[in-house]
């Protein structure tokens, strides 16, 4: 298992770098000028020419590679643009506020995509099996920010139970798990829970109907297996794939859907990101996307692990 | 010999648009949150970024300069009023020296005094990068705000002097962009521009008590601020970054903010019914279209001006949105003291733009077609896409045959730099580019002056006439303000007569507020004064 971890280390590297060379020419290949966003429209020439000297664009597009690479294997990201500040600062708070919105609207996904996975999966078209496809089908199929702006306008702008907008009530930015806090979470949790719970309700239920359907279940059955102890292996057998499906799509929250977090103004990495678009803020962008990108690589890893753990086939193949 | 300057006691009704007068519900100072249109708290360290809205909520509030703008009435066009400086004037031997005279007894918010030394300090922050505060972030926000001044010294504790590269009287609108923040708390930071963003001083009316990048920042008020008028009644003051227009509209529903910038044009008529104010006045923007003046553009015909500037339908457009626009009536908004008096009428009048565009040898079989770089959105461009739609649909009724380049905002913004020349350029004859007019120099002199042209300014279209630089050459040596305000119309006679824009529409700087908010005077200006505001403890 150790070598295998080993192995699987080795392999992230060349990844790891493709992803830096990318990263770093995708936000240069973009249209748009960095500093057109920071200075003022009317900047003379030579205020340009002198902030685009001081931030280093002057020189040839490797070079600028190369020491954008020496210092990110140093810890240092650079400094964003428009505000001044450390990127890796900027970066870590967003990533933190993103975790905690994915990780919740994670949770709510895989639990309530589970449920309807499985009870679809066990009750093959009946009303339930419709209900849960229905539920399903709507959460992969509706658009994340209409659906944050219809909970707003309900649960904040007409029932006022909830706040719209931010990540806590003094704006400190640090997130704690208190029930004024909660408050804040969750309305963007529950958006961005449904396209996970749309895709692990299809998943579940595809594979509840396929492992039913084996003949090891037909035999633990005529073995007297009760109900309950078969279900505990159609777990087992769902697991692996029903884990890799749900760390693919904490990877893919933990991205932070720009949209969600837009709207919610919710202060992670999609939010982030946004701003950094917009305001052509290229080392945060540079560093915000590599971050994410090695989350998402690391991710992959820690799945892969998880899923040999459980099924030790995955290893020998 | 320095010319007085009285401080304009314009502190008048508010405008029919702000039924916001004092109720007589009792006030509490209480505390306005207010949802800005940027994604970030602006830079706080004095310059400001963000535009407009940074030197708004973080220039003006907590920060003062030498010369400040009166923001105090809603109905009188906004003009510079003594700051710091109690009187400036230039030199009557020599126009390029101007004496400042500042204000005894000032303090910053960490207790230091403000003197002529901390002027200078502050223009070297900005102009002289061998200084030990030098911030770029700042310079490039203010270097370009004061292209006049060549060099700067403290006469005394109470006096300084600024040079200028040419006899300039456009310095005092230079010079109330600039900032005075304190050089003692930028020493007790240990000389770090980063500390001071987390605990800026200046001396402006409030001061900045927390900032949570782009989250929320509060001001609490300056007690002791030298003008005694504009110590805020508010206990706090609240800005948070929510650059969503939806986010914002669902912010102030819910109570969660009492004040928002910019409402969408769609949202007005259900946050009207639902209780909530809105507030506009004219301010100096307008829409526009750039036009390019080079060989061959089909611009350089004044008829085909002239009637563009007929074909379209402004009350309309006005309609299209909502009613928050001004129809224009010529580069500056109808009322402005430099309107003037144009004999050319800006009107829809589309058989009058046909005759006159049959005269300039355009027909149904021979139509005139035109290519311009449009924008999706950006900031001040108010709502391009169906507006120009409209605009285009206009044109196509009297023969004018329109195709549009949609580019993003940033894009725009560098073919603008670049000038209709340059290959970025496109080939396009126009570009619908909404400016910021507030001062001589951004509202007329940067954009047609011949020596501004691209690469060394803004003037993209290659506009060139001696007779309007000679009219910009005035107005920089009139000194005498009344004067000087005589040329600035001429300057805009001429403007409208030549029809050298296709002129169309004003925004009207919204704001959606709770009821709540009392005492606000929107000024006709891009800044505002919170000073006066108060928040009713009953109502939403």
């Amino acid at each position: 298992m150790l070598l295998y971890i080993l192995k699987r280390l080795v392999y992230v590297t060349p990844v790891a770098f493709g992803v830096s060379v990318v990263c770093f020419l995708l936000v240069h290949l973009a249209p748009g000028d960095p500093l057109s966003a920071v200075l003022p429209a009317d900047a003379t020439q030579a205020t340009i020419d002198e902030m685009r000297s001081a931030y280093g664009f002057d020189k040839p597009l490797p070079v600028q590679y190369l020491i954008w690479l020496w210092h990110v294997l140093h810890g240092d990201l650079g400094t964003s643009i428009a505000t001044g500040r450390p990127v890796l600062g900027e970066v870590s708070r967003a990533v933190v506020n993103s975790l905690i919105l994915a990780s919740v609207a994670t949770v709510i996904g895989f639990t309530f995509g589970t449920l309807f996975g499985f009870v679809a999966g066990y009750h093959r078209n009946s009303l339930a099996d419709r209900a849960a496809s229905a539920v399903s089908v709507f959460g992969v199929s509706v658009p994340h920010y209409w659906l944050g702006m219809v909970l707003v306008i309900v649960f904040s702008a007409n029932l006022g139970w909830l706040p719209p907008t931010g990540a806590g009530p003094d704006g400190s930015g640090n997130w704690r798990p208190d029930f004024e806090h909660l408050r804040y979470l969750i309305l963007p949790a529950i958006t961005m829970s449904v396209i996970p719970m749309g895709i692990i309700a299809r998943t579940v239920r595809a594979l509840v109907a396929d492992i039913l359907s084996q003949d090891f279940v037909e035999a633990l059955r005529a073995k007297g297996m009760d109900e309950r102890g078969v279900f505990r292996h159609v777990v087992r057998n769902a697991a692996p794939t029903a884990l890799a499906i749900m760390g693919l799509q904490l990877g893919y929250l933990l991205g932070g859907s720009i949209l969600v977090e837009t709207v919610f103004a919710w202060p992670g990495t999609g939010f982030l990101l946004n701003a950094a678009i917009f305001q052509r803020d290229l080392p945060l962008l540079q560093g915000s996307i590599l971050v994410l990108a090695m989350f998402f690589v690391l991710l992959n890893l820690l799945v892969d692990v998880m899923q040999t753990a459980l099924d030790p086939r995955i290893e020998r193949a | 010999m320095l010319s007085r300057l009285r401080k304009l006691g314009a502190r008048g009704a508010l405008a029919g648009a702000l039924a916001l007068s004092a109720s007589t519900a009792a006030l509490a100072q209480g505390t306005l949150r207010i949802g800005m249109t940027a994604s970030d708290i602006p830079l706080t360290t004095g310059q400001t970024d963000n535009g407009g809205e940074g030197m708004r909520f973080m220039g003006y509030t907590v920060y003062d300069g030498l010369i400040n703008w009166d923001l105090s009435s809603a109905e009188l066009a906004s003009d510079l009023v003594p700051g710091l400086a109690t009187s400036w004037g230039v030199d009557a031997t020599d126009k390029t020296k101007w004496t400042f005279k500042l204000r005894p007894g000032v303090k910053f918010h960490d207790g230091s005094d403000f003197t002529a030394d901390a002027v200078v300090w502050n223009l070297d922050k900005l102009l002289k990068a061998d200084a030990p505060q030098y911030d770029p972030r700042q310079s490039a926000q203010g270097k370009t705000r004061i292209p006049a001044v060549a060099s700067y010294r403290a006469v005394d504790p109470l006096t300084v002097e600024i040079t200028t590269k040419a006899p300039d009287a456009t310095l005092p609108y230079q010079i109330a962009w600039i900032m005075m923040s304190s050089p003692a708390q930028w020493e007790k930071l240990g000389k770090s521009w980063d500390a001071f963003a987390k605990q800026p001083s200046g001396t402006g009316p409030w001061k900045l008590t927390l900032f949570a990048p782009r989250e929320r920042a509060e001001m609490v008020p300056f007690k002791e601020y030298w003008d005694k008028d504009r110590v805020p009644k508010l206990d706090k003051l609240v800005l948070i970054p929510l650059p969503e227009a939806n986010a914002r509209t669902a912010a102030l529903r819910s109570g969660q903010v009492d004040w928002i910038e910019a409402p969408a044009p769609d949202s007005v008529a259900s946050l009207k019914s639902a209780g909530f104010t809105i507030v506009t006045n004219a301010y100096p923007h307008n829409w526009t279209w750039h036009l390019s003046r080079v060989e061959g553009s089909p611009w350089n015909d004044i008829r085909v001006r002239k009637a563009a500037n007929l074909a379209i339908d402004r009350e309309g457009l006005k309609e299209l949105l909502g009613g928050l626009a001004i129809p224009a009536k010529g580069f500056m908004p109808p009322g402005h003291q430099w309107f003037g008096h144009p004999t050319f009428d800006i009107k829809y009048d589309p058989e009058a733009a046909k005759k006159l565009l049959a005269e300039a040898g355009y027909s149904a079989a021979k139509p005139l077609k035109l290519k311009v770089a449009i924008s999706a959105s950006g900031s001040g461009q108010m709502q391009p896409l169906p507006m120009n739609e409209f605009v285009q649909q206009n044109l196509a009724d009297v023969g004018i045959q329109v195709d549009y380049e949609v580019v993003e905002w940033n894009t725009l913004i560098n073919i603008w730099r670049a000038g209709a020349k340059a290959d970025i350029s496109r080939g396009v004859s126009a570009i619908n580019y909404s400016y910021f007019i507030q001062d001589p120099f951004t509202g007329f002199i940067r954009h047609l002056q011949c020596n501004f042209a691209p690469p060394n300014g803004t003037n993209w279209g290659y506009y060139c006439d001696p007779a309007m630089d000679k009219l910009f050459d005035q107005v920089r040596n009139t000194f005498d303000k009344a004067e000087q305000t005589k040329v600035l119309e001429k300057v805009h006679e001429k403007y409208v007569d030549d029809a050298l824009f296709i002129m169309i529409t004003h925004d009207v700087n919204p704001r959606a507020m709770s009821p709540k908010v009392k005492g606000f005077v929107q000024a006709q200006n891009w800044f505002q004064d919170f000073s006066k505001i108060t928040m009713a403890t009953a109502g939403r």
